[in-house]
């Protein structure tokens, strides 16, 4: 069973503009999960689905097995969510806000209580539990929205964007509370970010959505290790019958006398240069190839220094 | 199981709303007490003795039901369409709307707010009233139904007002000119049965005349209409509105993009 499914999900706002388009995904039970796209790419819809806040044009969405249209009350239950947005009363207290929430899922004060001393105190908030929320500062905003989407013990804990707008050392510890969530409890997480730093840190596994589409969806590693590798196309001298064996490189032969070669991060071109060499191939020109996800990540960390210019 | 969590998120956020017009009790709970006084001793001392019994009533004694119904509808409706307006305005109604909370807990509890408000504000009155003049209660079940129903009916009111609002202005349209005026010519003042034939069959088509006929009943004994007429009226509203709210919040009227 998957912590979360979406079968085919599609959503055309009210205005005509698209925001998904057929997204397929899966989410694997204590997974962390990061969602990575440019800004406008559909991130929050997906999230708004998922949890209810916004209408769906199509598709379908389990969570941990339970579909969200014919089983509301269980896959409601299970699921926590950190939304983009200050989304509390603020006229509230900070233990008013979590208290409530717990009511909503129907979790007796007693109980609530005992998980509202814990989680404040584990997010450093617990001698600000009187504060009016709109008293507090972004950093603890933030916070006190992961406190709330905890209380009544999600295993699907979902946050967008949960650390825009927080220091970094802040940042870090925010990090290092849903590892421990995550770990020690459990939980699956999955969470959007701009900063790629973030989801390098945090997330086992990243899907990259564009435009409504998810256009990658992979482990971590394998996806730093092709974002660092870079494609290049030469053209060569003379016509080749087929692609020569480059020791370490990638090679794939796209016409006669052209080739197109990978160089990971750890390679150099003296090194292509030299493996070239030796099989006796020459070199008339060189470009490098430009490629749809280096250039969604371009866009990414454009934005992203935009923000904030990061550690 | 169902019924015990389904119960705390009703008192949840029943609570939460009670809370709210408590906590800004200065501009919920004194601004009525203060206007309805006025009108007592501008309507009840200074200018009623000149106007002489209605219906073998003192004028004070004839109004002072209407009053106390006047306060309760609006401050009911108003309760509710500003709480679930800010809610939506805040956001924060998302809180609820991720949660399981049925829809059917969503409305009473809202409902339950406005209710509370309502007759609180009906109980302050009537303690406002008893300094200008005495009151007698021929019937208190049919007082304290006729105020509970009225309520929950304009509690209701207030909260499809709240559903369709997308603007701090859409909340006072319907209390300045709508609730104010029906108010105001469903008899608060005066007995339609002084009314020429045209214009008292007029009035007999505002529904709040009926409330505040029966409420009147309920108080002094005496009403222009057949109170089980307005008990089978207000019924009728309370069903239709309370049927019409499920299905807005069913199909996320105003609340889902
Ligand atoms: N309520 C809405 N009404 C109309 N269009 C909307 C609405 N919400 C989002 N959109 C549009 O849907 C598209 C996807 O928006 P979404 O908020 O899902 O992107 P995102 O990936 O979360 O972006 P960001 O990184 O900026 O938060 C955008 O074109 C946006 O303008
Ligand atoms: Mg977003």
């Amino acid at each position: 069973m998957k912590a979360l499914t979406l079968r085919n999900l599609s959503k055309t706002y009210k205005g005509g503009v698209t925001a998904l388009r057929q997204v397929n995904l899966d989410v694997e039970q204590g997974d962390f999960f990061g969602l990575l796209g440019p800004n406008g790419a559909g991130k929050s819809t997906i999230i708004g689905i998922v949890s209810s806040l916004v209408t769906r044009s199509g598709g379908d969405v389990r969570v941990m097995g339970y579909d969200l249209d014919t089983q509301p009350w269980e896959a409601k239950g299970l699921l926590g969510l950190v939304p983009q947005e200050f989304n509390f009363n603020h006229f509230e207290t900070v233990e008013q806000v979590v208290l409530n929430q717990a009511g909503y899922y129907g979790m007796p004060r007693r109980q609530a209580r005992e998980r509202l001393e814990r989680f404040l105190r584990e997010l450093s908030l617990w001698e600000k539990r009187r504060a009016v929320s709109r008293t507090l500062s972004g950093g603890m905003k933030r916070r006190l929205m992961i406190a709330r989407a905890l209380i009544h013990g999600p295993r699907l804990l979902i946050l967008d964007e949960p650390t825009a707008g927080v220091d970094i050392e802040v940042r870090r510890s925010m990090w290092q509370f849903l590892r421990k969530i995550n770990q020690d409890d459990g939980v699956t997480i999955i969470l959007t970010t701009h900063y790629l730093e973030e989801a390098e840190s945090l997330c086992r596994n990243i899907a990259i959505i564009d435009e409504g589409r998810i256009i990658e969806n992979t482990d971590t590693q394998s996806l730093l290790d092709r974002l660092s590798a870079q494609a290049f196309i030469l053209d060569t001298a003379a016509p080749m019958t087929a692609a020569p064996a480059l020791e370490g490189f990638r090679v794939e032969q796209l016409s006669a006398k052209q080739l197109e070669v990978e160089v990971r991060k750890e390679q150099t071109l003296s090194a292509l240069f030299a493996a070239l060499q030796r099989v006796g191939i020459e070199v008339t020109s060189m470009k490098n190839k430009s490629n749809r996800l280096e250039e969604l990540f371009i866009r990414l960390v454009e934005q992203n220094d935009g923000i904030d210019p990061g550690p | 199981m169902y019924w015990r969590r389904t119960l705390i998120a009703l008192a949840t956020i029943a609570g939460k709303e009670t809370h709210r017009y408590l906590r800004i009790w200065i501009q919920t709970l004194v601004p009525p007490a203060i206007t309805m006084a006025l009108y007592f001793v501008i309507f009840g001392n200074l200018i009623g003795p000149r106007i002489g019994p209605m219906e073998g009533y003192s004028y004070i004694d004839f109004i002072v039901p209407g009053i106390i119904m006047m306060a309760v509808i609006t401050n009911a409706y108003t309760n509710v369409v500003s709480s679930f307006f800010g809610a939506k305005f805040q956001r924060h109604i998302e809180e609820i709307m991720v949660s399981p909370t049925p829809n059917a807990v969503i409305l009473l509890g809202y409902v339950a707010g406005g209710v509370g408000r309502g007759l609180l504000i009906g109980l302050i009155v009537t303690i406002v009233s008893l300094l200008f003049t005495r009151l007698q209660i021929h019937s208190i079940p049919v007082t304290i139904s006729v105020v509970f129903l009225t309520s929950v009916l304009f509690s209701l009111g207030g909260f499809i007002n709240g559903v369709f609002a997308r603007k701090f202005d859409d909340i006072s349209i319907v209390p300045t000119f709508i609730l104010t005026p029906l108010t105001y010519l469903g008899g608060v003042f005066y007995s339609v049965s002084m009314l020429p034939d045209f214009w008292r069959g007029v009035s007999l088509l505002n529904p709040i005349l009926y409330m505040v006929d029966a409420f009147r009943y309920g108080i002094l004994g005496t009403s222009d209409i057949n109170i089980w007429l307005a008990y089978v009226l207000i019924l009728g509203f309370i069903a239709l509105l309370g049927g019409f709210s499920l299905w807005l919040l069913e199909r996320g009227i105003g609340l889902r993009g």
